[in-house]
């Protein structure tokens, strides 16, 4: 055999064994977030957690988010369409995951602004100023409080609310959440309890429209 | 087989090392998503060029590929020695360098919970930097 043959196989042997090795444990880890979440679906939604949509829908969209994650930027408008343009069958359930530098107190900020109403707002202004308050490394989530200045909330109050026990228990609620159900990266999607394993917005658009068809069709 | 071929196999053996040790980094990471660290990713960037050069060393048999493999070789050993230091605490953690992308010296780096990983890295090239020594010395006989 000639010898450029014996590195050409080589090479194809490795990427062979390492696409296969992909294969089987993301099959694996598949399985295991599938039943973290089955044995874990009381996690998925909390009464206190924010919803987005009649809140009756029959198709809910359990999003893990993190108000520093550019990703999660990208995505808020394509899920808000998807319940928008469901006629009232797509409910979207936010959970909050704090995986970047600062984003606790970025979440604590928006909780303290659904304490008076104005949740989904904040979270807006609060994505659309992201690239200035949550740049990599150097984190300066209180700059929201400045986004959301003329939204008409009792400052006072929001900042009183942003440091009570009573959000730093929602907080640790959603970790605590999100730790069981095995969500590592955001933004963190389940519909109806099944988690979005391959990524992407195709990818999650189908996944609701198939679940919108099982409901219409028991 | 020809005097200006015997390099060839411990070329190949060093190349092959590089090859799974480039695939194994690429799984750790992509697949199995562990963030590499700093030093992970120094040793990274000495390893995986030693795939291409090793690699056109091997189909064109240019025994030169072994003189530029060198430098690569020994940034990426010393990488993982320094590394292997800070893991097992030799080297205290203020010194290093290490920011976003996990601790250099966290007990997650290691696979299946046992093998650190900068001792494999170490081990990777040391076993690359003794064929290519190994290589030259039969180039220039």
């Amino acid at each position: 055999m000639k010898k450029q043959w014996i590195v050409v196989a080589s090479v194809v042997a490795v990427v062979v064994a390492f696409i296969a090795g992909a294969i089987v444990f993301k099959g694996r880890e598949t399985q295991q977030v599938s039943q973290a979440a089955q044995s874990n679906s009381d996690a998925l939604v909390r009464a206190s957690s924010p919803v987005f949509g009649i809140p009756a829908a029959k198709v809910t969209i359990v999003e893990f988010f993190d108000p520093a994650c550019e990703t999660c930027r990208a995505f808020y408008p394509l899920v808000k369409t998807i319940v928008n343009s469901s006629f009232g069958q797509v409910r979207l359930v936010v959970r909050h995951a704090p995986l970047h530098e600062g984003s606790d107190t970025a979440v604590k900020i928006l909780e303290a602004a659904r304490l008076q109403g104005q949740y989904w707002p904040a979270v807006e202004r609060a994505l659309a100023g992201q690239p200035r308050w949550a740049a990599h490394g150097n984190a300066r989530p209180e700059l929201i409080w400045d986004l959301i200045a003329d939204l008409g909330l009792d400052m006072a109050k929001a900042r009183a609310d942003a440091d009570s026990p009573a959000v730093a228990q929602l907080l640790a609620q959603d970790i605590a959440d999100m730790k069981a159900l095995k969500v590592d990266r955001t933004p963190g999607f389940f519909v109806n309890g099944t988690p979005l394993r391959d990524f992407g917005e195709a990818q999650l658009r189908a996944l609701v429209d198939q679940e919108i068809r099982k409901v219409k069709a028991p | 087989m020809p005097a200006a071929q015997r390099h060839w196999a411990p070329l190949f053996a060093a190349w092959l090392i590089a090859l799974l040790a480039t695939a194994g980094a690429l799984f750790l990471g992509e697949v199995m998503g562990m963030a590499p660290c700093v030093l992970c990713w120094y040793q990274r960037i000495a390893m995986f060029p030693l795939v291409v050069i090793l690699g056109l060393g091997l189909l064109d048999a240019d025994g030169r590929s072994i003189r530029y493999a060198w430098p690569f070789a020994w940034a990426g050993w010393g990488m993982a020695v320094y590394h292997c230091a800070v893991f097992w605490g030799v080297v205290t953690e203020g010194l290093v360098p290490c920011g976003k992308g996990g601790s250099c010296a966290d007990a997650e780096v290691q696979v299946a919970g046992i093998v650190p990983i900068p001792l494999l890295s170490a081990i990777a090239f040391t076993g690359i930097l003794a064929l290519l020594w190994i290589a030259n010395r039969r180039v220039k006989a």
